[in-house]
């Protein structure tokens, strides 16, 4: 044996020791990963795919019934439409009042804008229902506000501000608005503030720099607050089965009755298999335009 | 770049001052004056919960006409509030145990380690977080009727680790990104073997993630209404269930006094969170 062929020898063992060594510790990976896996796919993953099955399956043959009573029926057909308009509401209600507010908050110091941001996330950490009480409690006929209102003399009786779609879009805005202003902010924060100065130097006014140099570079906050509003008020149950009329009927409420009033498991299934992809394309589309880390815990 | 922009931003700043003095910012004020409207918006609902905690009147009003505790002691002496409260926590501090150890362990293979299907899986283990909770619930609902776990304390407790964990995983696995793996290299070349590394290394680093998902996962279980909804049942009723139900019959007052402690528990949180955050950064 040459000297060659014994270094070429240990070379080989080596390398296939490192490569035993390297498989053990990516199994070492995958089983500290394990447990967290079967719990979500036993509980998660298995539950939604039983819950698309039971909807086009009756337990002998396939059908499409519940997706055609979805359609076919006036009353399903208004209850997606109001799903939709009330998300395209709330969405654009947290653009109107959420985009200046982060702008506001970035051209703050730094060390002032994290003392404001406490007044969004304070909010952001109460309890849903809290919140919702709260406006219960301004909004209703013998609420705070009504009562002011008379006081003052600027209304004869009071106004209906709740159980109607004026509660639900006060009540929902507010839930979700931090989820704009946060991302918005982040981005906006990040934005080198040279290449205003420099737009203003070349000759733009503010308005003008603003249009053309800040609002291009802060969209994808914007978008990813957007598109993250709209999923999350999509699948609202909460603030609209409080605070909403009973004819502003959202489709997570229509869930929750079908099965807990009629009993009717398939078609609640068929509602929230369509709510689920409706979920899911408007993820892809976020994921693919934002990326899926930026979504939750970062930023702020 | 660089020596271009130098000037620029020097003549910018220049010129900056100049043009602020002889006119008043009216863009500025107005965008100033929306903004903390804005924010009065956002605090003012839940600022003024507090204060009608504490009124002597029967009914909700504000400024409360006189201050009694009696919202407080409604709350304190009957057993349907207090035991929903106390089943609340209980859930939630199991919740938060179990989804934390099973957090940080799958964070750890997500960075570090690489396999087949590691894209699929970072998905899977997110999507809760977007998934509508209704659909969740009923999913959950489904399987859980079967396998006799409907109104148990173990069904919700995983129920909830479900839509707990994204929220341990996301903040574990940033921290760790952010950390430079070449200290858990140095601490085995100095003869640490893996839990060692992990130990004294690895978890110190990562404590302010782990803290923060520990919170996080806590709130997500003992703000979670849906869920509950349909596998508590009446005898495991939960504090939101419970305040779900006050709100859906009439405005029940006690509400005011429930809704004062958790939005003084939600500032505290998230003043120890913060606390946290600024003590690992060193500032």
């Amino acid at each position: 044996m040459t000297t060659g062929e014994v270094l070429a020898g240990r070379a080989y063992r080596e390398s296939t020791t490192s490569r035993r060594l390297e498989f053990r510790r990516q199994l070492g990976y995958f089983l500290l990963l394990l447990p967290t896996l079967l719990l979500l796919l036993v509980l998660f993953v298995y539950p939604i795919v039983r819950l698309i099955v039971t909807s086009v399956y009756d337990g002998n043959h396939f059908t499409l019934e519940h997706y055609r009573r979805i359609v076919e029926v006036d009353l399903y057909l208004r209850v997606l439409q109001t799903t939709f308009t009330i998300a395209l509401q709330v969405t654009l209600l947290c653009l109107i009042l959420g985009y200046p507010l982060a702008y506001f908050l970035a051209t703050l110091r730094a060390r002032t804008a994290r003392l404001l941001m406490i007044l969004v996330l304070i909010p952001f950490w109460t309890s849903i229902l809290v919140r919702t009480y709260a406006w219960m409690v301004l909004l209703q006929r013998q609420g705070v506000f009504n009562r002011w209102l008379l006081e003052l003399g600027l209304i004869d009786e009071p106004l209906r501000m709740m159980y109607n779609r004026i509660g639900v879009l006060v009540g929902m805005t507010h839930v979700l608005l931090p989820f704009m202003v946060l991302p918005a902010y982040a981005v906006m924060r990040g934005i080198d503030r040279n290449l205003l100065r420099a737009a203003y130097n070349l000759g733009a006014s503010p308005f003008q720099a603003f249009l053309m140099v800040f609002l291009p570079l802060s969209l994808p906050g914007v978008a990813a607050g957007s598109l993250l509003v709209f999923i999350l008020a999509l699948g609202f149950f909460i603030t609209p089965a409080l605070m909403g009329g009973r004819t502003d009927m959202m489709i997570a409420q229509l869930i929750e009755t079908q099965i807990r009033t009629q009993l009717n498991f398939p078609f609640a299934a068929a509602l929230a298999a369509v709510l689920l992809v409706i979920t899911l394309v408007i993820f892809a589309i976020y994921n693919r335009l934002l990326g899926l880390d930026k979504m939750f815990g970062g930023g702020y | 770049m660089a020596e271009t922009a130098a000037p620029l931003q020097r003549a910018a700043v220049a010129t900056q001052p100049a043009r602020r003095r002889w006119s008043i910012p009216w863009s500025r004020v107005i965008l100033g004056l929306f903004s903390a409207l804005v924010l009065l918006y956002l605090v003012a609902p839940v600022a003024i919960v507090i204060p009608m905690s504490f009124s002597a009147a029967k009914y909700l009003s504000f400024p409360p006409p006189g201050l009694s505790l009696q919202w407080y002691q409604n709350f304190f002496a009957r057993a349907d509030w207090t035991s929903a409260t106390i089943q609340s926590i209980r859930v939630a501090f199991t919740v938060m145990i179990l989804a934390t150890v099973l957090g940080v362990a799958a964070s750890l293979a997500l960075v570090r380690g690489s396999f087949p299907g590691k894209d699929i899986v970072n998905l899977i283990i997110v999507s809760p977080l977007v998934v509508p909770a209704i659909i969740v619930a009923i999913a959950i609902y489904g399987i859980y009727v079967r396998l006799y776990l409907v109104q148990t304390f173990w069904g919700l407790v995983l129920a909830h680790t479900v839509l707990a964990v994204p929220y341990v995983v996301v903040n574990v696995s940033a921290t760790l990104r952010g950390f430079d793996i070449r200290l858990e290299q140095a601490a085995q070349s100095l003869g640490a073997n893996a839990w060692q590394t992990f130990r004294y290394v690895t978890l110190p680093m990562i404590s302010p993630g782990i803290f923060a998902g520990a919170v996080f996962a806590f709130i997500a279980s003992f703000d979670e209404l849906i869920v509950a909804l349909f596998i508590a049942g009446a005898r495991g009723r939960t504090l939101p269930m419970r305040m779900f139900e006050g709100l859906r019959m009439e405005i029940d007052p006690t509400i005011a006094a429930v809704s004062s402690m958790l939005i003084t528990f939600s500032v505290l949180v998230l003043a120890s969170a913060e606390f946290a955050r600024r003590r690992s950064r060193g500032d």
